[in-house]
């Protein structure tokens, strides 16, 4: 049985590099990224998985970085903002106008690279499924919308 | 943030798991067993939940388990949702799965989870009780297989330091006509008005509800009076609300009488569906 | 070349999908203390005892503080609250104790150790409740606080923080005139602003006593004078930096945390100290937008000719006035809506309640009486038996006419709203029809509103711009106004680049505000940055191509009138081909013996409002804005009158825009303000149990708009320019919110044939009000 008791460094696999982290087995995994490895992309909005600001990638998936436990995201490969590099959606994003104030981004960029990799043939109806777990507060969602309209072939 | 620091043990078998519950409750940490985990980091984090020591279930093969046989399907409690709606096996599921909070959440919440947390509307339960699932449990030393309506009638009854460790649903329930309807406030990522998953076997209708009363439930007295042969829509419907296993919730999602108004025309509209079933919805 | 009119790339954009766009909670100093509060669980209530032992024992903990500690009270307009409640909370969530410690845990921890004993009081939840001579006070010395600024009359012994009267013409004649007269009453709840980036704010004390406050805030200048005001603090001690703010509306104009964080690295011998709201204290303790109450008069000749408009507005700004008198002083201003009426009485008062406090958000208290004027019309419309189009068309505001302030209309100050109208009756297809059965019970309906606005901003509100060289000829453009969304640094650098004529491309802006370097830009507030901002980049280009001119004409050996500058140089006009490259100048000229002349050219640009003035007390006469924009909304609707619930098809604006500067940003400006105005509509509204604590204070339970809910958007502009603002540019950032609940509700109440009076709507209030609640 893996047990953490208090305190401990533990290593992490985030975009690709391992990465030794001192945290408590209570610490959330957006935290341990923003202040211990200062991947600050994932942003915190609520707190409690309901504004997708802090979406990451596990093994591909997207989660709600702020519900998950660091603890819980060992052995597996973590994705965030930091770790895309010319990702097709970051450019859709900027030629479509997808955001303003830009602090939603970062999940929505997640979000939308995981289907495109997972779905690449999502239709609207799974499209939109995906990213209603993402609030943008500043654009309409049409921007978005076309955005990830650009990069994903509809079945 | 947590504000408070507990400890955490990720057991590889149910044994472990068994005996780290049995261990850390003799300790005075107050354990809980931790599948998805969302809900009780969210409500760790308001001061709703207090704990020193959370025992991840999910390295527990058996838990994680989710398979198709040639006769039953074989689901894991840590099995995500969102797992379970890409797999596909159960179309009902899949469905109940895909309106549990947003997606990326269904990547983190797990059956087990939806079904063993607090949040009262438990919409993964539907289709497992109209299916009449199997639940196996693990408790103390043993493994024991309990049929889901004895494990949960309005209430799970788990016994402290129990957990479930898979459902298994006979493969006839899977490809079963069905109807699945979640209606809300008015935002579609939200707590149920009303949801209704109903399936039809062997010419009958079951139904299974959340949202309407503090607990979700399938009820044979319902169900009778929903397949009453020669009476009108209204009539039955009129005797099904006098079946209500409790009183209708009455809050911010919908007023009482509301809620009994979207029953009504939710069933007034699965009496059409029948009409043209197998149909999805 | 040209960037004026065409879609320019916002300068910051890249950053914003790599990541690495800092926010004000990005950048985390090693050895920053955590502060967090404790908030109040009563709407009102008396504080017996506040016992903070047990949290100072929590390991890690350095100081706790209660409203005891910090003796001031603060308000832009009124001083009214304390930063920490004294003596009793007047609304659930008010920041009661703050716990400042080496972590965030042990801050939380903390003040879950407090403790406090209350004592209720009786509460006043309405404003109609809360102007009775028998409400409880939720301010029992209000003649007492001091006032921020000399234009506001709190009235002692009352709930009420201000009234603005409005008496244009005669409304004895109005009624008279009046073959038919419509009364309706309205009910709008609080909200909030729902930034994705709480309010959160970073403070230490150096040696030398400067204080450092770094805020994510739309008023960082503010912050500086406030902070420094209250504890006597030589100004220039105060540092404020604000980076990229992720989101506003309005909702980070107001100082809020600003204050503790201050405190709180007080209490620390000066280290530095980070505070940030949760996203439920961001919603109720921070200020929400303001409920309104209002009752509606509108008399009108049986051809459809309004002739008289009296209403009474009661904005609930909860607990604390913020900047509640000036949305009072907001919706008088423009009560009628773009409309020609010659009788007009509005009193518009601003009342204290037990409900979380409210500050400016989007609109300014507009979208809220649009609302009322805007279903109201439609009643009207309705009892005439009048087209909703042509009843606004026949009464659309036109040059000459006055506004209900009596500022006199012209095509600059106001542009057209006629050719809004007629633009958005073909966009939407009014001619089909506004009522359309499908069958099976469904129905498409449209609704309509128009809207206008001008700001609302003190008489002497300033801006300023300040310009360097780099020595290859490119430009640093520094302003005060903060980038929390719009693209204002981008829309500066299009004005800057246009007036310079050079490529966008060699303006480098500052993107973050430092007010020790920055010139003091007011607020980024009111849909007035480009306007005042971009007019002092406009000066300070101006300042450039002066002296680029001065030291060309000593270069090129002819008078400065005969030389021009564009794509970075500076020639003769008559002979282009004689010129010299600006960087060969930016930085002084060299002869080639080596001897140089002047040095750095540096362009100053100061901007200040002008020709506005106060309200006259008892008429409400004066000039509250430098222009109005106008526009017209409509909205779509399918909608199933067996269950009540609707879908949005369409929502439409067409605004007068003055000029387009950057059309793809101006339309996500217009549809992310529809996309709100949607929300606020179907779902946006605070919810509370009998003792006024807040039910939905999560995003959980709080609901907004998410994708796969929004309509098509059909936007379109008009083009009337306002002559003094920069290339013609009307402020709009706010206004495609405006009138959007008003054209929904018109389009709802259409569809489901009942009058839909209250927001939000949703199935089960629509099914209320059609079926009075039967099963």
């Amino acid at each position: 049985m893996f047990k953490l008791e208090g305190k401990n460094v533990i290593t992490l696999t985030v975009n690709g590099e391992k990465r030794d982290v001192a945290i408590e087995p209570a610490d959330i995994l957006l935290t341990v990224l923003r202040d211990q490895l200062g991947l600050t992309g994932a942003k915190p909005g609520c707190l409690n998985g309901d504004c997708g600001a802090c979406t990451v990638l596990i093994d591909g998936w997207p989660v709600k970085s702020c519900l998950m436990l660091a603890a819980e995201a060992m052995g597996h490969q973590i994705t965030t903002i930091e770790g895309l590099k010319n990702a097709p959606i970051q450019k859709a994003f900027v030629e479509n106008w997808g955001f303003q104030c830009g602090y939603c981004t970062s999940g929505f960029l997640m979000v939308c690279h995981s289907l495109a990799a997972i779905h690449p043939d999502a239709d609207e109806y799974v499209m939109e499924e995906w990213l209603q777990s993402n609030i943008c507060r500043c654009t309409s969602y049409e921007e978005i919308r076309h955005a990830i309209r650009s990069i994903i072939t509809s079945a | 943030m947590i504000p408070f620091t507990f400890d955490y043990y990720r057991p590889d078998t149910i044994t472990e798991a068994v005996r780290a519950y049995k261990e850390l409750e003799g300790a005075g940490r107050f354990p809980i067993y931790y599948s998805g985990g969302s809900e009780i980091i969210s409500m760790a984090r308001v001061n709703n939940i207090h704990t020193k020591a959370v025992i991840d279930l999910k390295a527990i093969p058996e838990c994680t388990v989710f398979e198709n046989n040639a006769n039953e399907l074989v689901m894991g409690s840590a099995v995500t949702l969102s797992a379970i709606s890409e797999a596909n096996y159960y179309p009902l599921l899949t469905k109940a799965c895909g309106r549990i909070a947003d997606h990326t959440m269904q990547c983190k919440i797990t059956l087990g989870g939806n079904i063993c947390g607090t949040i009262r509307y438990k919409e993964a339960l539907l289709p497992l009780l109209l299916s009449d699932a199997s639940v196996i449990i693990a408790s103390g030393n043993k493994l024991a297989t309990i049929p889901i309506h004895e494990i949960y009638n309005h209430r799970l009854n788990l016994k402290k330091g129990d957990f479930i460790v898979q459902f298994i649903i006979k493969n006839k329930y899977l490809s079963l006509p069905y109807f699945h309807i979640k209606k809300t406030k008015n935002e579609k990522i939200d707590y149920p008005a009303l949801t209704l998953a109903a399936i039809l076997d062997e010419g009958r209708v079951r139904l299974a509800f959340s949202g309407l009363c503090a607990f979700p439930f399938q009820s044979p007295k319902i169900d009778t009076a929903w397949n009453q042969e020669g009476l009108a829509a209204d009539a039955k419907i009129h005797e099904m609300i006098n079946h209500l296993p409790g009183p209708v919730l009455n809050d911010v999602y919908g007023s009482d009488t509301y809620r009994l108004f979207v029953l009504k025309t939710t069933l007034l509209n699965l009496e059409k569906e029948l009409e043209k079933m197998p149909c999805s919805n | 070349m040209k960037t004026i009119g065409f879609d320019t790339l916002r300068k910051e954009a890249w950053d914003k999908v790599t990541g690495r766009a800092i926010y004000t909670g990005d950048e985390i100093k090693a050895g920053t203390l955590h502060a967090r509060i404790l908030i109040s669980p009563h709407a009102h209530a008396n504080i017996k005892s506040i016992d903070t032992s047990e949290a100072l024992k929590v390991s890690g903990v350095k100081a706790v503080l209660t409203g005891q500690d910090c003796a001031v009270r603060i308000g832009s307009i009124l001083e009214d609250r304390p930063p920490l409640a004294v003596g009793k909370v007047r609304h659930f969530g008010e920041p009661v104790a703050l716990a400042v410690a080496f972590s965030e845990r042990a801050a939380a921890e903390a003040v879950n150790k407090i403790k406090v004993e209350y004592v209720p009081l009786p509460e006043v939840f309405t404003p109609s409740e809360a102007v009775e001579s028998t409400a409880p006070l939720v301010h029992e010395n209000l003649s007492s606080y001091k006032k921020a600024v000399s234009d506001v009359y709190p009235e002692p012994n009352t709930n009420i923080a201000e009234r603005v009267k409005i008496r244009k013409g005669d409304m004895a004649m109005g009624w008279a005139e009046s073959e038919v007269i419509i009364e309706a009453s309205f009910q709008l709840p609080k909200s909030d602003h729902i930034a994705m980036e709480t309010r959160n704010a970073k403070a230490e004390i150096l040696p030398d006593g400067e204080v450092i406050i770094t805020t994510s805030s739309q008023a960082p200048f503010t912050v500086k004078k406030m902070i420094s005001q209250y504890f006597n603090l030589e100004e220039g001690k105060v540092v404020v930096k604000t980076p990229l703010v992720g989101g506003g509306f309005g909702g980070k104009a107001a100082m809020t945390l600003e204050i503790l964080a201050y405190l709180a690295s007080k209490a620390v011998n000066g280290q530095a100290v980070k505070i940030a709201y949760t996203r439920e204290e961001d919603i109720v303790s921070a200020p929400g937008s303001i409920g309104l109450e209002a009752k509606v008069k509108l008399g009108a000749t049986k051809d459809g000719c309004l002739k008289a408009v009296e209403m009474t507005c009661l904005l609930d700004s909860g607990a604390y006035a913020d900047i509640g008198p000036r949305m009072a002083k907001a919706i008088a201003v423009d009560c009628t809506g773009p409309y020609n009426v010659e009788h007009v009485c509005c009193d518009s008062l601003c009342v204290y309640t037990n409900r979380p406090y409210a500050t400016s958000f989007r609109g300014f208290g507009h979208e809220s009486y649009t609302f009322c004027m805007e279903r109201s019309l439609d009643k009207l419309a309705q009892t005439l038996s009048m087209d909703p189009f042509d009843l606004r068309l026949k009464n659309a505001i036109l040059p000459g006419s006055t506004t209900p302030t009596m500022v006199t209309s012209t095509t600059s100050n106001t542009g057209s709203l006629p050719a809004c109208l007629e633009r958005l009756k073909s966009l939407i297809n009014w001619g089909e029809g506004s009522r359309i059965e499908l069958g099976n019970g469904i129905v498409r309906a449209k609704g309509i509103s128009s809207l206008w606005k001008t700001s609302d901003l003190p008489t002497d509100a300033i801006s300023g711009a300040l310009l360097t060289f780099n020595a290859d000829g490119s430009i640093n453009l520094s302003s005060g106004a903060v980038e929390c969304g719009p693209g204002m640094k981008t829309t500066l650098a299009q004005i800057l680049a246009e007036t310079m004529k050079m490529d966008l491309s060699r303006i480098h802006v500052k993107l973050d505000v430092d007010t020790q370097v920055c010139p003091e830009h007011y607020k980024t507030v009111a849909s007035m940055t480009t306007f005042m901002a971009g007019r002092a980049v406009q000066r300070a280009a101006e300042d450039l191509i002066r002296q680029l001119k001065s030291l060309g004409a000593v270069v090129l050996k002819c008078p400065p009138e005969d030389l021009d500058v564009a794509e970075e140089k500076v020639y003769q006009r008559h002979d282009p081909l004689k010129f010299i490259p600006f960087k060969d100048l930016v930085h002084g000229y060299q002869y080639p013996d080596g001897q140089s002349i002047e040095g750095q050219i540096m362009g100053r640009g100061s901007f200040i409002m002008s020709n506005l003035t106060t309200l006259n007390k008892d008429t409400g006469k004066g000039v509250a804005g430098p222009a109005w924009a106008v526009g017209a909304q409509a909205v779509e609707v399918e909608f199933d009158t067996k269950d009540f619930s609707y879908r949005l098809i369409h929502a439409a604006t067409v605004i007068d825009a003055g000029k387009v500067l950057n059309p793809k940003t101006a339309r996500g400006l217009i549809t992310g303000g529809m996309c709100m105005g949607l929300g606020l509509a179907t779902r946006e509204a605070f919810e509370y149990g009998d003792q006024g604590e807040m039910l939905n204070t999560s995003l959980r339970t709080y609901k907004v708009m998410h994708i796969g809910q929004e309509p098509v958007y059909l936007v379109d502009f008009i083009e009337t320019p306002q002559i003094n603002a920069p290339f013609g540019a009307r402020g709009l950032a706010e206004h495609g919110i405006i009138g959007i609940p008003a054209a929904l509700a018109n389009a709802l109440s259409a569809a489901a044939q009942t009058e839909l009076d209250q927001l939000p709507i949703t199935p089960e209030t629509i099914w209320q009000a059609k079926t009075g609640g039967k099963i």
